[in-house]
């Protein structure tokens, strides 16, 4: 409360000053008045008209996407300037006529020309009507400008792949956002016309190597010829990204698939990081991103061999006698078998009233697990399957990732299938039949994996049971702070199985490579240990290979890591049609582990690569 | 006998023109957000949506600020404006950054802004100071109280924040017209910054941001363009200008609908607001204002003692403040600060913040000291 007499006084002081208060804040409010009424009334006519022919056109500058490199910091993505023709429609006298002239000088399709000008949106905002173009062409229309008031040219950046159709699966390609794209939350930012990453790491970091669109403020005369520009905001361009990749090898993989249709992984099992992955056929995404036609979208989409298919990361194939070796570790942890015990293989299995073929006609004889899976003997499998039952198989199959995704950062990847009596029921609504187990036990039947499973797998089994995410980025550069940010690896988990147990295996699979089903692959400089498998095509099949026509011809697998003694690449070879995988993909993984361990020596020193690289290789072009 | 109980409890002060006036107020600004951001998306929800969720947590800081003693916030002053002052801190170290300001500290879904609520917990400040202070020289009325002002004033600027620098100047102003300062001490303080202005000036534009430069030469010389600041003035006082007499209705506004206009639904909305519906709009709420400060500042002459008087009109003279700068750098007569006009701009803390202030308004106003007994 008030206390004492000066206050008292003060408090008097207190109502005079209020009064000054008033009258400012009268006065103040006055001249606002006056202000807005000079604006509104006196100078109203003046601005409305200045309004309605707005002579200044917001124009959108397009933000340049991130850098995209291989690991040791090979350009793999970049921009090139490109020109785009806009159409302001306010400033377009006749429409009709126009389109005619475009049509004339850069042989545009009329159509199209005008559904773009009919389309929803602005009549002020410059609308895309072609981009691409080339110099030529952008030339010519500034030359003919004066004729065609609300015509623009804007150099923008275009998306540019320097290596072609090398890693096109990995790294996608980019293309005008879509309606339905525009409506979702995380593309709040963007605009009709935006360019965003579709498919591969483009699609799945795009948010990183986006950027941010800027503004540029262009005015026009009442003919619509541009008179002033003046940058309102400055595009911010997109940050880069390393992948773990090393170009060198990705394009050893490609020319090894070659025209064959098919996959090949490759991954340092100590990181999760994807060395190489191959997908044949490819494509080229400079095409991609480019404005296509339909009847080029068509072509593409409608080809028999699914170029656009990632086959190793969305391939689904049974993984055959691949899969015996997840069934070796269940065996061995589930006691099913002890390394010493045998089966007797006479070349058939007697289940019911059916029989199961052994791939060898006559049988194995006694096979232990070791001998097993060095000659890959089905009826071993039968046996050991039939005694453990599909939920156990599953179990440890689940354990090693299949039936789940990988998590690779990239679009749509495909889970395979891992089987169990609850997935039939869930999926069929049917019962889980005995005679189910017997083909799933050798990787036929039900059950489906990806390649880029079957080399993380691999790659488990060789790190002893730990497993890493496979990962594609290595490391995202921060464009405004200059931060290069490693990402880590990211441990997934650990095969609860004893060390015994992976040795066990791992002998058995140096094994397959120097005198079992998969000599072909047998190097002078390194030692690998693998595994074959056939994945059938047609169930039912007579009369040698060569007789079949190609596409009823059986899959051939391999998959293999190396060294055997400290393992530093798991590989995984799918090759459709091809047969037998001792034949054909053996050899193919071979050569992708000698190229790996010639490439890179000593384990490479990515941290040191990588910022050897991020000082000039940025031309202007860039930005 | 029901006005004798009304008395009694003290909910005379329940001052239904004055709470109606807020409302109107505030019903106009989400009109206008409305009408400038249909079909755009604010993130979550639609940002008239969000602004009416904004205006329903004011609400309760209204209440309960119009309901507590203003005694007892006074109390608080010290400790509040030093935690405020860490969050300052904090906002330049781990703030959420928007064009190139750090002014933002993200609570989940939800950002605050602390500059905002500075402002009010500066006014309690110096209304708590001066009501208890010995002022017997310049020094205590002058210097002290200035001391108390710098931390935040420098923490603000270094977002950098001008708009919010600047209300600080204007309610430290205020509250030094309020309490007297000498005629000798005020001479004394003109020549000394007189004095001091040249390194004033070198201090303060050397410390500013690019932007706050170009924005100041854009209104010394609209021609002088670098980074189009010149171009969202020009368009500003196209859309207000075009409005004229009666507007061109709501949704008609070609200015702001064709996104000529920048943060159309924050800085700018009263440009918004004038171009839909013309001078008399603009007439309309201006006299809404005028009166919502004439009823404060009866209620600042009104108040029983120093305190009340004192916090009363350190909030007229913020809120004044900021509505005749945010109008005027619309209107193109001073320079663009980023000031958000109070009840009316998109924005969640200021929002709150105003309606807080408000309620303590309000609460100055009653007879009995606090409605909790």
């Amino acid at each position: 409360m008030v206390t004492g007499h000066s206050s008292e006084s003060e408090f008097g002081d207190l109502h005079r000053r209020l009064f000054i208060l008033r009258v400012g804040l009268l006065l103040v409010v006055v001249l606002l008045g006056l202000r807005l009424w000079h604006l509104q009334i006196r100078e109203g006519p003046y601005y409305r008209d200045l309004s309605e022919n707005n002579r200044t056109r917001l124009v959108l500058l397009e933000p340049a996407r991130g850098l995209i490199y291989d690991r040791h910091g090979v350009l793999l993505a970049n921009n090139v300037p490109s020109f785009s023709l806009y159409v302001t429609l306010e400033d377009v006298k006749d429409r009709e006529v126009l389109i005619q002239q475009l049509t004339a000088l850069l042989g545009l399709d009329p159509t199209i020309v005008r559904k773009k000008m009919t389309a929803k949106g602005s009549k002020l905002l410059p609308r895309k009507i072609k981009d691409h173009m080339t110099l030529r062409d952008a030339t010519l229309v500034e030359s003919h400008r004066l004729d065609m008031p609300g015509v623009m040219i804007q150099v923008e950046s275009q998306r540019n792949y320097p290596g072609g159709a090398t890693a096109a699966h990995l790294l996608g390609y980019v293309g005008e956002i879509s309606a339905d794209q525009l409506e979702k939350p995380e593309f709040i930012d963007l605009h009709q016309g935006s360019i965003v990453g579709q498919y591969g790491v483009e699609k799945s970091y795009d948010r990183h190597v986006r950027g941010m669109a800027g503004q540029k403020s262009v005015e026009v005369d009442a003919l619509g010829h541009e008179k002033k520009a003046s940058v309102v905001e400055r595009p911010q361009a997109g940050n880069d990204l390393y992948l773990t990749i090393d170009v060198r090898l990705q394009k050893v993989a490609e020319d090894l698939l070659g025209q064959e249709q098919g996959a090949i992984v490759a991954l340092d099992p100590n990181s999760g990081d994807i060395l190489a992955m191959a997908s044949r056929p490819g494509f080229d995404p400079n095409v991609l991103s480019r404005e296509l036609t339909a009847k080029q979208w068509v072509e593409i989409v409608q080809d028999e061999g699914r170029p656009l298919n990632n086959r190793a990361s969305q391939g689904q194939y049974p993984p055959g006698s691949t899969f015996k070796i997840p069934m070796a570790v269940a065996a061995l942890e589930t006691k099913t078998m002890s390394p010493s015990s045998t089966v007797y293989c006479n070349g058939g299995y007697q289940f019911g009233k059916r029989l199961y073929h052994d791939w060898k006609a006559g049988g194995h004889g006694y096979v232990n697990l070791h001998n097993a899976l060095v000659h890959s003997c089905d009826v071993y499998f039968y046996t050991i399957g039939q005694r453990m039952g599909i939920d156990v198989i599953a179990e440890f199959g689940k354990d090693f990732g299949l039936g789940k995704a990988t998590g690779v950062e990239l679009p749509s990847e495909r889970t395979g299938i891992m089987p169990s009596t609850a997935w039939k029921q869930k999926a069929k609504n049917e019962q889980w039949l005995p005679g189910e187990t017997i083909s799933a036990a050798i990787g036929q039947g039900y059950v489906t994996v990806t390649p880029l499973q079957m080399a993380s797998l691999v790659g488990t089994v060789a790190n002893d049971g730990i497993n890493y995410r496979p990962r594609l980025v290595l490391a995202v550069m921060d464009r405004t702070s200059g931060n290069l940010q490693e990402l880590p690896a990211v441990p997934r988990g650990k095969i609860n199985a004893k060390p015994e147990t992976f040795r066990i295996i791992k002998d058995a699979l140096a094994d397959v490579v120097t005198k079992g089903t998969a000599t072909k692959a047998k190097s002078s400089i390194v030692t690998i240990g693998g595994k074959t498998g056939t994945a059938q095509v047609a169930a039912l099949r007579t009369g040698p290979e060569e007789n079949i026509p190609k596409k009823f011809r059986d899959h051939a697998w391999f998959v293999a890591f190396a060294p055997v003694e400290s393992p530093k690449i798991a590989v995984a070879v799918l090759a459709e049609h091809m047969g037998h995988g001792g034949a054909t993909a053996a050899p193919l993984a071979k050569e992708v582990i000698e190229t790996y361990l010639k490439l890179t020596p000593q384990a490479p020193a990515v941290t040191s690569d990588l910022t050897s690289v991020n000082g000039p290789g940025r031309s202007s072009k860039d930005s | 006998m029901i006005d004798r109980l009304t008395e009694h409890r003290g909910l005379d002060s329940f001052d239904i023109r004055y709470v109606a006036l807020i409302l109107a107020i505030l019903g106009i600004g989400v009109l206008s957000i409305y009408s400038v951001t249909r079909g755009q998306q604010g993130g979550t929800a639609p940002y008239y949506l969000k602004q009416l969720i904004w205006i329903g947590l004011g609400a309760a800081a209204f209440l309960v600020m119009w309901a507590s003693d203003y005694h007892h916030l006074a109390r608080f002053a010290y400790p509040a404006y030093v935690f405020i002052l860490l969050m300052l801190l904090f906002v330049l170290f781990d703030g959420r950054t928007s064009k190139g300001a750090q002014r933002w500290i993200a609570l989940g879904p939800f950002s605050f802004q602390p500059s905002e609520f500075a402002k009010l917990i500066l006014v309690l400040v110096l209304a708590h100071y001066y009501s208890k202070a010995p002022r017997v020289g310049w020094l205590q009325r002058v210097i002290v109280p200035g001391l108390l002002v710098l931390p935040g004033l420098l923490l603000i600027l270094k977002q950098p924040d001008l708009g919010s620098g600047l209300s600080f100047v204007a309610v430290y102003a205020a509250m030094l017209l309020m309490v007297g300062v000498r005629s000798q001490a005020l001479g004394f303080i003109l020549l000394f910054s007189i004095m001091l202005f040249p390194f004033a000036w070198e201090g303060v534009w050397g410390s500013l941001h690019d932007y706050q430069r170009q924005r100041i030469m854009a209104f010394v010389d609209p021609d002088y363009d670098p980074g189009g600041k010149g171009y969202h003035a020009l368009q500003s006082k196209i859309a207000i200008g075009s409005g004229e007499l009666l507007g061109k209705g709501l949704y008609g506004g070609t200015q702001s609908q064709l996104k000529f206009l920048p943060e159309g639904h924050t800085d700018f909305v009263f440009a918004v607001f004038a171009e839909e519906w013309g001078f008399l709009g603009v007439l309309v709420l201006l006299t809404l204002f005028v009166t919502l400060m004439w009823l404060s500042l009866e209620i600042a002459s009104k108040a029983k003692d120093q305190l009340g008087a004192l916090l009363a009109v350190g909030i007229v003279a913020m809120l004044c403040f900021c509505i005749v700068v945010n109008i005027g750098m619309t209107a193109g007569m001073f320079p663009i600060v980023g000031i958000p006009l109070p009840l009316v701009s998109y924005g969640g803390s200021a929002t709150i913040m105003t309606m807080a202030a408000l309620g303590l308004l309000l609460n100055v106003k009653r007879k009995r000291l606090s409605l909790f007994y």
